[in-house]
């Protein structure tokens, strides 16, 4: 048996006393797809930007064709026939395809001069081994992403590489792209090139790949043929728990007026008058198609809609909001779907980012009493809560994972003593893990704060699973309302596909 | 990619210059006039050869503000070093007054690439202790035509044409128009055909990117500041040698036009993208609206408005432009 083309053995490295990987080994034979499977911050940049000798090992061997390789540096690693794709792509978005594709070839074969014709001629050849057709002359920029991603297998390609490293090639690909990625990496491997596929897609992974590599907290939690494990395996490889599906109960246990109450609620041209009433502890699902009107509902409760008609009371007591101002004031809060442009600052730090609603609480006469309001231990106490894994919080919000940042966000407001917490996807983008833990915050909270949540989602199991009721919009209207104890899935499913 | 295509910022800007003239010329036909033509080209020099250097470090995704102190630095003590050591000659000098440049534009290297900071104020800084430095230390006496060394002065002198005009005079095209399209011959050389130079602009595309690649930031860096810090030099020396005068309080303001040129030249604030042509044209652009504003009848003191308003409107246009491509 010959040797495997790359093998790691109990690799380790730490980052400032952060042991990003323990005694991680890994093989990765010729012309195989592999994929490295594992959560966000499981050590897998870390693993592949060590095998790109980006990064080196602080212990174990790594071996390149059987022979051990004791110092790679990105160039030489590029040598040994080591092509990595990062998720950004690494091109140039204001120079053209063509030179983007010649490049780096040009870069790596020390040349002085530039020769157009020759850019021109490789970048050509490039393309049609992909078998693709892109404007050479057009530049990066004006690409679609499935393009420039194209472009960036094109380039990798160009250097004769014998292991392609992807690095969560799918995030930003419709499902038609992701299909037509599978055939040319299918095509690659063909070619006799090993690809690493990095991701936290179980779906594409169990699709693609031929050996998974699962990796937890810097270690190698599984190994082994993709035949061997199913979804349920690997999630619980990558999550070291089972989700067991069960859903959120709530009952009723006083005669408190509803916590928000909707009487005839409605938009002109948007929303259809809407009746309903939802109660503290309650965690309610709002689902729909797109166009459904429930991303409206959202911001017509955040006043963000003040032309609205119809009445809104909380707690028995009629409200206007007819501002944001006035929502926040009456104890509604609104966490976005888009937390990066719309909710987070993130350069500044966790405390502020935690702390932003409650300034208006903590100032008077126009100075913020920061130790009057005892800022820093609340928002600390938030960290717990919500259980964000630093618990250096002057750490800026940019240096979390997705999840963690979820996690501020949804902080921020639970920290301002919201009544009523509409939460529009707030899952999206986050891996199993995490989405889980965040799930098990929401029900804490709804119990716990004596809140009314209302969780808006494209997401059928989350809603399922996380609230005791769910209303279906559509086209602006309220046209179902059911508990989730009598849903399942494909029940649900069912329903929507019905509407549309 | 067509030549003449209006998404070259290049065309649009030639269109723009070809309004711009045309409507000069109709407000005020002496426009046209040879000696008034002669006169711009002239003028196109010294402001050219400094955008050509701002054109590379703006490429990079850094900018200048250095150099017009780096020029004055470069003149002054090239002129003194002339008289104090009874220095004949052109070429030696010129070799001088760039050698100086160059070395202060390493200085603006060092840090921006090594200490990390950010170009504006390391470049502010460095023109603020270059012109202390020179007045403190050197001195503050202006070096007047009388003590001006021949050499210089002839060689500022030189013309392709010579032209008589009414009354007895003559004009010529200056020959120093040839130094300044040699120059930007040579840039577009090393921008286009230099595989350092492409980095230049993979660099200002995309940072982290151009390292993957395998680009050596630092050495681009070093490069564009260390160019732009040698042009700065020679156009200094030049200068001093066509108006026949060191001052050592000389080139003040020139940083404003010089970058307004290179912006109006579709230059990108953000790096990445700019060439020699759109820059030859920013300049020639610039230079013609702010001579022309007495052909056209309306005071001086609007000239400085008037770079301000193309700053803005350039600055504005390009990134436009940017962003509409990014999305």
């Amino acid at each position: 048996m010959t040797a495997p083309l790359i093998e790691l053995r109990d690799v380790s490295k730490s980052f400032g006393g952060v042991r990003a990987l323990a005694g991680v080994s890994l093989a990765i034979g010729r012309g195989e797809i592999h994929c490295l499977a594992g959560e966000n911050g499981s050590g897998k940049s870390t693993l592949i930007k060590i095998i790109a000798g980006v990064h080196r090992p602080d212990e174990g061997t790594l071996r390149i064709d059987g022979d051990e390789v004791t110092t790679l540096d990105p160039i030489t690693a590029i040598g040994h026939g080591v092509q990595v794709i990062y998720q950004d792509f690494s091109l140039f978005p204001a120079l053209t395809v063509a030179e983007n594709l010649a490049l780096p070839s040009e870069v790596q074969a020390r040349r002085r001069l530039v020769s157009w014709s020759g850019v021109r001629k490789r970048a050509r050849a490039a393309l049609a081994r992909l078998g693709v057709a892109i404007d050479l002359a057009a530049t990066v920029e004006t690409l679609t992403t499935a393009e420039r991603q194209l472009v960036a297998i094109a380039r990798a390609l160009i250097s004769a590489p014998r292991l392609l490293i992807m690095d969560e090639p799918t995030t930003a690909l419709t499902g038609r792209e992701v299909a037509r990625l599978f055939a040319i990496v299918r095509d690659i491997q063909a070619q006799g090139i090993a690809v690493l596929f990095v991701s936290h897609k179980m779906r594409e992974m169990l699709d693609i790949s031929e050996r998974i590599t699962v990796l937890r907290n810097g270690a190698v939690v599984a190994e082994g043929a993709a035949d061997g494990f199913d979804e349920a395996t690997l999630t619980r490889a990558m999550t070291g728990q089972d989700f067991a599906a069960q859903s959120y109960r709530w009952t009723r246990q006083d005669a408190r007026p509803a916590r928000l109450e909707l009487r005839g609620l409605a938009v002109p041209g948007v929303l259809a008058p809407i009746d309903a009433a939802f109660h503290a502890g309650e965690i309610i699902g709002i689902t729909g198609l797109l166009g459904s009107g429930r991303t409206d509902l959202a911001l017509t409760l955040f006043g963000m809609r003040p032309e609205y008609q119809g009445e809104i009371r909380i707690d028995g007591t009629p409200v206007a909001l007819r501002s944001v101002a006035a929502a926040i004031a009456a104890g509604l809060a609104y966490v976005p779907e888009d937390r990066l442009t719309e909710g987070l600052f993130l350069t500044q730090s966790i405390h502020r980012n935690l702390l932003a609603t409650s300034y208006a609480a903590m100032t008077r006469h126009l100075l913020i009493d920061f130790a009057r309001a005892h800022a820093d231990a609340d928002a600390d106490a938030m960290m717990e809560q919500m259980r964000i894994t630093t618990r250096n919080g002057d750490l800026p919000v940019v240096a979390l994972s997705g999840g963690n940042q979820q996690r501020v966000l949804i902080g921020r407001w639970l920290m301002g003593m919201a009544r009523v917490l509409i939460l529009n996807g707030p899952t999206v983008g986050v891996d199993i893990g995490s989405k889980a833990d965040i799930h098990a915050r929401i029900r804490e909270r709804a119990r716990e704060g004596d809140l009314a949540v209302l969780l808006i989602s494209d997401d059928l199991p989350e809603i399922i699973q996380t609230c005791n009721r769910v209303l279906v919009m559509h086209r602006g209207r309220l046209v179902e309302e059911c508990d989730t104890a009598a849903l399942t899935d494909t029940g649900m499913a069912e329903k929507l596909k019905a509407l549309s | 990619m067509s030549f003449l295509s209006l998404r070259r910022s290049e065309t649009v800007i030639a269109l723009v210059l070809i309004a711009a003239m045309v409507l000069i010329g109709l407000i005020n036909p002496a426009f046209w006039s040879l000696s008034n033509l002669f006169s711009l080209a002239r003028s196109n020099v010294i402001v050219g050869l400094m955008a050509l250097g701002v054109l590379m470090v703006m490429i990079s995704g850094g900018i200048d503000v250095s150099f017009p102190a780096f020029a004055v630095a470069a003149m002054y003590l090239t002129i003194r070093a002339m008289l104090a050591w009874d220095w004949h000659g052109v070429i030696g000098p010129f070799a001088l007054a760039t050698a100086i440049g160059f070395a202060l534009g390493l200085v603006n290297a060092f840090f921006v690439s090594r200490l990390r900071m950010i170009p504006l104020i390391v470049t502010l800084g460095t023109a603020a202790a270059v012109r202390g430095g020179l007045l403190g230390l050197v001195g503050t006496s202006q070096i007047n035509i009388d003590r001006m060394p021949q050499a210089l002065i002839d060689f500022g002198n030189t013309t392709l044409i010579t032209r008589a005009g009414p009354g007895g005079t003559h004009f010529g095209l200056s020959a120093m128009i040839v130094v300044y399209l040699l120059a930007a011959l040579l840039v577009h050389f090393f921008l286009t055909h230099t595989l350092l130079g492409r980095g230049v602009y993979a660099l200002g595309s995309a940072a982290e990117a151009a390292r993957r690649v395998g680009f050596n930031p630092t050495v681009i860096v070093f490069a564009v500041y260390g160019l732009a810090g040698a042009l700065a030099g020679f156009a200094g020396l030049l200068h001093g040698s066509m108006i026949w005068l060191a001052n050592p309080r000389d080139f003040v303001g020139v940083e404003l036009d010089v970058i307004a040129a290179v912006v109006l030249g579709g230059a990108s604030i953000f790096g990445g993208r700019g060439s020699v042509l759109g820059t030859l044209l920013g300049v020639f652009m610039l230079v013609m609206v702010s001579n022309s504003l007495i052909l056209m009848h309306i005071a001086t003191t609007w000239q400085r408005i008037v770079v301000g308003g193309i700053i803005i409107i350039a600055t504005t246009a390009t990134a436009l432009r940017d962003r509409r491509q990014i999305v």
